[in-house]
Order: C-alpha cells, then structure tokens, then sequence
C-alpha cells in the first residue's frame, strides 16, 4: 500500500517528470514530505506565479510537460495567471494544487479556495480527486490530455486527506478517453483541395503560429516552404518555427509585424495558415483583412478553424503530418515572380528600421545581444510590452523553442520565472530574459531562485522609466498624458548585489557590446540595467481597430 | 433561432459547470436546461434549449462544446428529425365550475389531473412545447398558483 502523496510523486517520476517548481504550504504538507528524499528535483520558487512560468518556460525550452505545485487557497490563486498563460498559448503544463480536507470543502475552510471553479475556463482540463485510488489515472490522464492534440495546462487538486489515504498503487499502462480523441491526419480531399488552390495561386502567403513549433513541424515546413517559393510570414507564437533570415522569411506580420508582411498579407490571394489562430492582433480590422485571399486553414482544434475569419479550406489535423502531405500533393510550385517583384519593392520601400545615431537605443541593445549569441544555442524570453515588440523584430530566430514570451495572455512578470524553468531545462543553453523596467517588478524575488541554483540567467533591462507601451499609446492616442506609467525605479545594481547576482549598468552606447561579453562570461545570474532612450517608439504600428496595411512609421 | 442541443456527457460532477460555463461566458442565456442519467449509467445526457442571437457565436459554442473533455457529442436538433417534448405540472384554484372546464382542456390535450383538494387542482400534461404553450393559453383564466415545466428533452426519429 501507498499513502496518495507517494502516489502522486511516483506518478510525476513515471510521467517523465525532472523537476517540479512549487511552493509548499499547510494542506501540502504529505506531498512535501515525499518529495524529501524523492528521485524528482523540486524547485522552491519565491512566489507561486513564478513556479507556473518557470513550468511553462520549461515545458516551451524543452518541448516536456512542465510541472509546478502550489498549497491550497493563496497558494492556488498564486498560479492562476501562470496557469491562464500557458492556456492562452498552449502550453503543456500540469499544476498540482492542495486542498483542504475533503469533509471541509465548501466550508470556508482555512485556505480553502474553489480551484477546479476558479481554473475551469483557464485549464484544459482540471480534476478534484477525492478518491486516493482514482489518483493514478488521474495523474496519467492529466499528462496526455496536457501534451497532446492541442497542448494546455491540466490542474489536479488533492485534498490532504487523500494524499494521507492509503491505496494499492496501479500504474494505468494505456490511457484511453472516449470523449477525447484529437485528429492528427488532415482529410485528403481537403488536402488536394489545398493543393490546387496553392498551385493555382500567384500570389500565395504562408502564415504559421506557434502550432507548428508545439507539433515539432519546423522541418516539413522547411520543405514545404522551400518547395512553392512562397513568401512566410510568422505570428509572434511562430518565432523561430522558419529561420528568419531565411529568402523566404518576411518575418512576424501584425501590429508591430514588419511593413512588407503586413503589405503582403492584404494583397495576397492564397493565405495558408498553419498552427495560427487569426488573433485581433494579427488581424486587425477583421472585416477588411487579406480582402483578396482565399484562406486554407490547418489547425488541431477545430474550435480554431472559422473563428475570426471564413476560411475556403478547412483542414483539422496536426501540423506536422498536414505539412507532409500537402509537400507530397503539391505537384508543382505556383508561378510566383511578379509577386516577388511587388515584395521585393515593399521590402526596399519600408524596411525594419530605427535611428541610428549615438544615443542609446533599446533596438540597438537587442541587435548586439544577437551578435553575441547567434552562434551559441540560446533560449530569448521577453516580458511584455515594447522590450517584447523590439526582439521579435529585433532578435534575429532561427530555430524551434529558442523564442518564449506571454502572447495570447500577454503577462508582465512572465520572462524572469520562464527563463529561470528553461535554463534548468537547458543547462547547456545561453538564457537571456530581455525585459523592462516595469514587467521585471513583477517578479523580481524569483532573483534568489536563480541565485541560489546557481543558474547563470543573464536580464537585459531595457530602463526608459517608463511602462513604455501603455506610454507609447498615451503619446499618441491621449496627447502624452502619462497617466499611471512613469516609474521611479531602485537601484537595479544594488538589488542585484543583494540577491547575489552581479548587476552592471550600461549608459553608452558604445559600452553595450563589451558589456554583453561580460555579461556572458559570467558563471552567475546577471542584471544589466541598460539606460536607454526613454522615449523611443516601436514602430511599425497599426492602430487598434485599423486595417493591417494602415501602419504607423516613426521615421516618415 | 431557437437550438435544440443534445450533449452526451461522462456522468461526473462538474460537468455541468462545464457546460454552462461556455454559455454564461459569452452572455448566452439558456431557455432551457434538462440532464438526466441515460440507458449507460457512466452517460449523462443533457438537452439545452438556446436562442442564437448570432449563428455563429452558436457554431463556436458547438465546437467548444466538443472540446470539452467530458463532452462525447454534441448535437444539434435543427430540422424535423426529431421528437421534442416537456412535461408540465399546474396548480390551480378552481371550484366545481372551474374543475369541469379544466376537465375538458385537459381531455383536448391529453392532460391528467393528478391530484385534487378542496379548492385547488394539480394537473400534468406531457406534450411538445408548442401543445404546452397553447395548453397553458387555454387555462388562463384560470387562476394558477405555480407552474412548473421540466424544459424541453429531444430524441433522434
């Protein structure tokens, strides 16, 4: 016989698990006390939403199922934005909650908080268990639901009776859920359907999101790309599904995407999207985006498919094996010249560009971060905000993974914990945390996790002084009345130097290069404090609300 | 328009929430809502009656509906494929005159008075929900105490 919390860690070890990110607390108190001597590492971050990104960071940096662990009601509520993160952007986590004892739920229990309700629109799927012997199947029903068809994070809650409850453990060797059965293969008539259209097409476009990074399609995409000669534009999710220097890439398309992506995506008259989901932010006015294209759609979730925009061909089916088939039916690339003319002249017209003169620019910071890194395998998180737009336009990917950031959920405070779960999950790999001087606020006490395991994460602050965006939108939408975003900051040095990381601050701009070498060369968590223009824009930028092609250009 | 849903859940606590959650997310009112066990014990099966104000806000509640872990199907009743109907219970005061002519509603509609007291009635009529709606314009004038209606159930002819 086992007690339900060996069960739970046995499980946990089972499933793959290598580490578990957690905070413990009173009803948790049989899990913790397995985990003691356990054959998994726990992580004891400095607040629970810092364990859900750390989760996600390691689950996005490797591709496993990130695991995190919280003790009931604050405990819970802790994880909650990091849980509604990784659903925003489908990200295979599992958190494990306690629970006050089952006779006390529904009582106002001392800490008690309704978890299974408060998650139920966050979670892909979430369980209570009440029955120590239902814990087994649960755990393992919890993984697969998390890490396949269309990835999301599962909650498990456990009351503290039941990891005290003993039970004969029996590990569920097949999972199987008859309400539960993604489709992988697309349907092959609407695959040559697709095929004809591509074919047909003169002016073609692929889009790819993050479906293609999360099904391990960036390969079939190569060929597949490579194969039509057609143009690839990417949403932020997809950086780093297709090298961005590659001669087809036009980079991310969007709000802040780059101008010809954006001129493209609204003259093109074939858009196949793959493993994207047509966001607001992508979109722009819906009523007048791709007026031209007809739209091939490849998604797992159907629930994706004809949600913002019509689309002509509908293919639910998992991004890798789709890509395959549809490089297999394509007969014969469509004749593409013209509209690499047109491209071309965007591209020369309206270039990603900033100001280049001896100020210290934000851009500037992230290009010689690039330099620094392109030959090194490195893993870019960002917060939110303009630090988040500047290195997706700025910070050049090339491959799957390399890129995590808070899309659809966009929270501040996400970069620092996610960087902290990848490089445990890559130890081999640089990790950069490129943030602003507000969003690294938001969780700046995970310093002493990444101290104390020894974690060299290197953090560029790009410091203008300000919560840059929400300021950028106020110069240009409220007559620069900076409501609420100007910020007096610490001494990021000296808070630095508390923690036991080294802090460095950067006012040249021709200090920048050598103090990212620095940065690099030392064995230790290290803040740079980067005191940059406090004024720059991100720019392109299309106005909420307007069509994609009504772009914004500071320099014109 | 009006939907007739017909969900096929894993019968299992929560998954109402679950359900309902979809609709009370985006706003959506249910005009009505039954569940019940069915033939397989481990099936619950429940019928939601909804108007769509938008078809495609509906399409995308379907889907995620599906999405749903506990969900097996979900379908939706649009044409005449299918037998709908709900069971209605009234209590009313009447006195002798009053009961004779309730008599003869209730006959036109194939109802049942089920229970009898001195002054009140409490009848039941089983039927689909426009017979319902007529029967229940018929018995107007009559003065009703409590009404209760089951919401709609459907079954595939």
């Amino acid at each position: 016989m086992m007690s339900g919390a060996q069960i739970l860690i046995e499980c946990l070890i089972r499933e793959g698990a290598e580490l578990i990110f957690g905070y413990p607390g009173g009803v948790m108190l049989p899990v913790f006390d397995v985990l003691y001597d356990a054959k998994v590492k726990f992580i004891l971050t400095r607040h629970e939403q810092g364990a859900a990104h750390a989760a996600d960071g390691y689950a996005r940096a490797t591709g496993k199922v990130g695991v995190c662990m919280s003790t009931s009601g604050p405990g819970a509520t802790n994880l909650v934005t990091g849980i509604a993160t990784a659903y925003m952007d489908s990200i295979p986590i599992v958190a494990i909650t306690g629970q006050v004892k089952t006779q006390l739920i529904g009582n106002d229990a001392f800490q008690e908080s309704d978890v299974t309700g408060i998650t139920r629109p966050i979670t892909k799927h979430n369980y209570l268990v009440k029955d120590v012997r239902e814990l087994a199947r649960t755990v393992r029903e919890a993984f697969y639901i998390a890490s396949t068809g269309r990835p999301g994070p599962v909650v498990i809650d456990l009351p503290v009776d039941v990891q005290n409850a003993k039970a004969e453990f029996v590990w569920p060797e097949e999972v199987f859920i008859r309400s539960y059965q993604p489709s992988y293969d697309g349907h092959p008539g609407m695959i040559k359907k697709a095929a004809k259209f591509i074919e047909r097409s003169s002016r073609p476009l692929i889009y790819v999101g993050g479906g293609v990074i999360s099904s391990g399609a960036a390969p079939e995409l190569l060929a597949f790309a490579e194969k039509t000669g057609a143009p690839l534009t990417t949403t932020f999710m997809g950086l780093g599904a297709f090298p961005s220097e590659h001669r087809l890439s036009l980079g991310m398309l969007g709000m802040h995407g780059t101008a010809y992506a954006n001129h493209a995506t609204m003259e093109s008259d074939l858009i196949l999207a793959v493993g994207a989901r047509f966001d607001d932010r992508v979109t722009g006015r819906i009523d007048a985006f791709a007026p031209h294209a007809k739209i091939v759609h490849v998604d797992i979730d159907p629930t994706s498919i004809s949600k913002n925009i019509r689309v002509d061909v509908p293919i639910v089916g998992d991004a890798k094996r789709v890509l395959a088939a549809l490089t297999k039916t394509v007969k014969k690339a469509p004749d593409t010249g013209a509209w690499w003319q047109t491209i071309e002249k965007w591209k020369r017209e309206f270039p990603l560009r900033y100001k280049q003169d001896d100020r210290l620019r934000p851009q500037y910071v992230i290009e010689q971060i690039y330099e620094a890194t392109k030959d090194r395998p490195t893993v870019i998180t960002t917060e939110v905000g303009q630090n988040q737009m500047w290195t997706c336009q700025w910070y050049k990917f090339k491959s799957p993974r390399s890129w995590l950031s808070s899309g659809g959920l966009g929270t501040m405070g996400y970069g620092f914990p996610a960087a902290i779960g990848a490089q445990m999950g890559c130890p081999d790999k640089v990790v950069f945390d490129i943030a602003g001087d507000g969003s690294i606020q938001m969780n700046i006490q995970e310093l002493a996790t990444a101290v104390n395991n020894k974690l060299p994460v290197k953090i560029a602050i790009l410091n203008n002084g300000y919560l840059g965006m929400v300021r950028q939108w106020q110069e240009f939408f409220y007559k620069k009345r900076y409501s609420g975003t100007v910020l007096k900051n610490p001494d990021f040095v000296k808070l630095a130097e508390a923690y036991g990381a080294k802090g460095m601050r950067i006012e040249k701009k021709e200090d920048v290069p050598g103090a990212i070498q620095e940065a690099l060369a030392t064995d230790n968590v290290v803040m740079m404090d980067f005191r940059v223009e406090p004024e720059e824009n991100v720019f392109p930028m299309v106005p909420s609300g307007e069509a994609l092609n009504r772009m914004l250009d500071g320099m014109a | 328009m009006k939907h007739t849903l017909a969900i096929l859940v894993e019968n299992k606590f929560g998954v109402l929430a679950r359900v309902a959650g979809l609709f009370s997310a985006r706003g959506y009112n249910i005009d009505s809502l039954t569940v019940s066990e069915t033939e397989d014990p481990t099936v619950s099966r429940m019928a939601v009656v909804v108007d769509a104000q938008d078809e495609r806000v509906l399409e995308q509640i379907k889907k995620q509906l599906h999405k749903l872990i506990d969900v097996i199907t979900v379908h939706d009743f649009l044409k005449k494929d299918y037998i709908a109907g709900e069971l209605v219970f009234v209590k009313i005061e009447a006195d002798k005159k009053g009961q004779a002519s309730l008599s003869k509603i209730l006959k036109k509609y194939g109802g049942a008075l089920v229970e009898k007291q001195a002054g009140s009635v409490i009848v039941e009529l089983a039927a689909s929900q426009q017979d319902v709606r007529q029967f229940l314009d018929d018995i107007k004038a009559l003065k009703i105490v409590e009404l209760v209606k089951s919401g709609c159930i459907a079954i595939a002819k």
